[in-house]
């Protein structure tokens, strides 16, 4: 355990989430933004969408370049911020007012769900509605728009000699057979301090019952903690970690420039794929506009000419696939059901048993 | 003596003239089809309602019975550790409301009047009252309340129970709210589904509604019909079978029918008595008259007794043209049609008349040609053509002709009776028609002016007519009589 935690300091923040209304929605709590870009050449004539996402703003930038192409009045002010901080975005804004936010990108589903639950979204009857699957879309407010999935990241020079493993069970049996080369050089997420992380982890913890024991695995392998997934792809193609469990896998393809270093596994067993998702927020003074980029981002996600190169989509379409199937690819479910893993007293309770699960030391 | 009354049922062509005397009370099928439809419309809406009403009441309850599951499942979560109360939501608690429809999803749990987790605000169960203590309540049972929240209808269970602490025992409660959106959208389907049900009942009941209002109605139609084609001396009580309820109305009518049949039968009889009245005594004071002017020789005497014949023959002419149009005018009004050989009528009249006629010396041609059977009442037609020939014969100079022939155009059979006794007197024959009327020729002949009377109102009565022309030759007159065929 070398990553510092802060699990109280997110606790508070879920803590707020839920009584933010209680306390009144004008109290102002400020949030921060990791970086901020403007798409678009201003002109007096021009709209502005303001974006609030999670997203890396140059995965994005292509996406968001082929949409000003078609509706060239358009500005859009697009900020770059962490899962935490979109929500305090969010929640600091005078639901009553309509010149706020208009759209919010976010990885974390959960968080998603709750805004659209709790009524800071706005309805969006999209014309790609038809295309999409059933799956992706909560309400007609929450709609996904890529599916990411859970992978596993090995250093291509430390499995040279190991044969290559196909699912958890695989790693396990690895893992037991050569304690010694993984000892210390295991990464994944703080469930603590990353949305992301926790997400994963809860529904790794939902889907099999193999997930303690992996946990307990790492915990005896001294499992380092990471706050994102770009780090974590670092350290293994500098071979700083043999192996990293649960990294976003469209980080890992977007670098290209690794493919020599990294292996991506997609665990046969079961791959959770998380769904990128927007939604219009009710403070939206462009809510119209605002559809229209929501539609152009599903019609590059699951319109028929999703191959399309110039639409400039940055992650990989995985075929769609209806929930019956046994497929490894698994669609975590947007719904209600998101927001138990929200609920103060469940976050505590699934924290302490996975941090006394991992930090055996 | 006045005729019978009118004996004949009407006929049907006679019926459509009758409406403007007779008023209609309106239609009993119409009636008896919008009372029908009528209660259909009302078994409709009642249809409608209680479909309507049992599929809220079933879809409120299964929603009802989710959420209390969901509540529930939170409830078995909640453990005691350390003192402290805590819970461990299910990801189904939430998930399984998510399944049903996409409702925003709302809960909270509640340690006596302390929030362990969920949304504060969420509106408060008002029963059951604070005071009443916590022992009371009805343990695990669940209760339902629908309010707003957020903009939004809202449905929502409350679930309580009593937690044995080691500071005493406190009541945990877990509310689990969703909005209704999605009950609204099913309730609308519903009620579509309700509407169209109730639609489709209304239309099939109102079909049969208006089948069974003509149905019903059928035996009047019927029975209409029965005495509608009846013929004119059809007098026959009506057997044809009929529904209960218009067996009354049957039997009046042929109670009706009977009488009727009486009075007339007793008409009939007073006009063939009236007739042998007058006429035997006139016969006897004829023969008693002639065998007088045997015996006696003065001539004075004997003018005046031969004036004595002359008037008797005159009134026991005049009589028997009487009771013959009295017997005209009752026998149209009921016209009896079987089929009448016109050639053979006519041949056997002239044969008859012969006699009367060589005593004038007057040759009698007869030419008939064979036309087919006519519907008609042979003795009038006899009577007409009789007349005719009467007249033709009296009005005739000795030692002439009188030709009749019978022929046949497109619709009617003709007789005609052409002779050459100068013609009549006057361009318009029609008023010669009219009853008592004579001609200026007729001065010194025996007669009434009745008999082109009953020779009209025969054809008349039969759909034929009566044509009186100056013949060929200009030397008499031509009359004929049409009777159509059909
Ligand atoms: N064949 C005929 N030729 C000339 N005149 C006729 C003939 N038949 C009838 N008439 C005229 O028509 C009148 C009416 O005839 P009808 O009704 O038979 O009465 P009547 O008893 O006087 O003959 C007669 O008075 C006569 O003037």
């Amino acid at each position: 355990m070398r990553f510092s935690r802060v699990p109280f300091a997110i606790a508070a923040l879920f803590w707020a989430v839920f009584s933010i209304k209680a306390t009144g929605a004008g109290s102002d709590v400020g949030y921060e933004v990791e970086a901020q870009r403007q798409f678009g050449t201003p002109n007096p004539a021009s709209v502005e969408l303001q974006i609030l996402s999670t997203t890396d703003t140059a995965l994005l930038a292509p996406l968001i370049e082929s949409f000003l192409q078609s509706h060239s009045d358009v500005v859009i002010d697009y900020s770059e911020l962490s899962s935490a901080e979109l929500m305090k975005a969010v929640l600091s804004q005078d639901t009553t007012s309509s010149d706020g936010f208009d759209l919010a990108i976010s990885s974390a589903m959960d968080l998603q769900v709750k805004l659209a639950n709790d009524g800071f979204t706005r309805k969006h009857s999209s014309g790609v509605r038809a295309l999409m699957p059933g799956w992706s879309n909560w309400r007609d407010h929450v709609f996904a728009f890529s599916q990411e999935p859970a992978t596993i990241l090995l250093s291509r020079a430390a499995f040279a000699d190991l044969p290559q493993p196909k699912s958890r069970q695989n790693l396990i049996e690895l893992m037991r057979r050569h304690p010694d080369r993984f000892r210390g050089r295991i990464g994944t997420y703080d469930a603590g301090t990353s949305g992301l992380g926790y997400l994963f982890a809860t529904q790794d913890a939902r889907s099999s019952d193999s997930f303690w024991r992996l946990m307990e695995l790492f915990g005896s392998l001294d499992l380092r903690l990471y706050c994102c997934s770009g780090a974590m792809i670092e350290d293994v193609a500098s071979g700083k970690l043999v192996m990293a469990y649960n990294v976003l896998g469209s980080y890992a393809q977007a670098r290209r420039d690794l493919v020599e270093k990294i292996l991506i596994l997609e665990p046969e067993d079961y791959t959770n794929m998380m769904l990128r998702s927007a939604v219009i927020l009710k403070t939206s003074s462009e809510p119209d506009l605002a559809g229209l980029f929501v539609d152009h981002l599903l019609e590059a996600a699951w319109g028929d000419d999703a191959d399309d190169l110039t639409s400039g989509y940055p992650f990989r379409h995985y075929p769609v696939r209806s929930s019956g199937e046994s497929a490894p690819y698994r669609p975590i479910q947007l719904g209600p059901g998101l927001m138990v893993y929200l609920d103060r007293l469940k976050r505590a309770k699934f924290l302490r048993e996975w941090h006394s699960t991992v930090e055996q030391n | 003596m006045s005729p019978a009354p009118n004996p004949a049922p009407q006929r049907p062509g006679a019926a459509a003239k009758t409406p403007g005397r007779l008023r209609s009370s309106g239609s009993l099928r119409r009636r008896l089809a919008l009372q029908l439809v009528g209660s259909a419309a009302i078994l409709a809406s009642v249809l409608f309602f209680a479909v309507l009403g049992f599929a809220r009441d079933l879809s409120q309850r299964s929603h009802d019975s989710i959420l209390f599951a969901s509540a529930t499942s939170i409830l078995d979560s909640v453990t005691v550790q350390g003192g402290e109360v805590t819970l461990d939501i299910p990801y189904a608690a939430l998930s399984m409301l998510g399944n049903i429809s996409d409702d925003r999803v709302f809960y909270r749990v509640t340690l006596d009047d302390t929030l362990l987790t969920g949304y504060p605000d969420l509106p408060v169960q008002a029963t059951p009252p604070k005071g009443v203590p916590i022992t009371d309540r009805r343990q695990g049972e669940p209760s339902f309340l629908t309010t707003r929240y957020r903009d939004s209808s809202l449905r929502m269970v409350t679930l309580s129970r009593l937690m044995a602490l080691q500071e005493g025992a406190r009541e945990i409660s877990i509310s689990v709210a969703q909005t209704r959106d999605g009950q609204a959208a099913e309730l609308a389907a519903l009620t579509r589904s309700a509407l169209q049900l109730g639609v489709g009942f209304f239309l099939i009941s109102a079909l049969l509604a208006l089948w069974t209002a003509q149905w019903s109605i059928r035996p009047l139609d019927v029975l209409t019909g029965v005495v509608s084609r009846r013929g004119p001396k059809d007098l026959r009580p009506v057997r044809h079978a009929v529904p209960t309820e218009m067996l009354p109305l049957v039997h009046s009518l042929n109670r009706f029918i009977e009488r009727l049949r009486i009075s007339l039968t007793r008409s009939e009889d007073f006009i063939a008595e009236a007739a042998h009245r007058v006429r035997t005594p006139l016969a006897t004071v004829r023969t008693q008259a002639e065998i007088t002017l045997r015996r006696v020789d003065k001539p004075e005497n004997r003018t005046s007794l031969r004036e004595m014949i002359r008037a008797i023959d005159e009134s026991s002419r005049a009589a028997g043209q009487l009771l013959d149009h009295a017997m005209v005018t009752f026998r149209t009004d009921s016209l009896e049609r079987k089929p009448v050989e016109l050639s053979a009528l006519v041949a056997e009249l002239v044969d008859r008349l012969r006699p009367v006629a060589e005593l004038k010396d007057i040759d009698l041609c007869c030419h008939t040609r064979n036309v087919p059977a006519l519907p008609g009442d042979a003795i009038l037609i006899q009577n007409a053509v009789r007349n005719i020939l009467d007249n033709a014969i009296k009005y005739s100079a000795a030692e002439s002709r009188v030709d009749v022939t019978v022929h046949q155009t497109a619709l009617d059979a003709v007789v005609t009776v052409t002779d050459a006794a100068g013609g009549f007197p006057d361009p318009d024959t029609t008023a010669l028609t009219e009853r008592f009327v004579r001609g200026s020729n007729s001065v010194g002949t025996i007669g009434s002016g009745l008999g082109l009377t009953i020779a009209r109102e025969v054809a008349e009565a039969h759909g034929g007519q009566l044509d009186i022309s100056p013949s060929d030759t200009g030397a008499g007159a031509c009359v004929s009589l049409a009777f159509p065929l059909q």
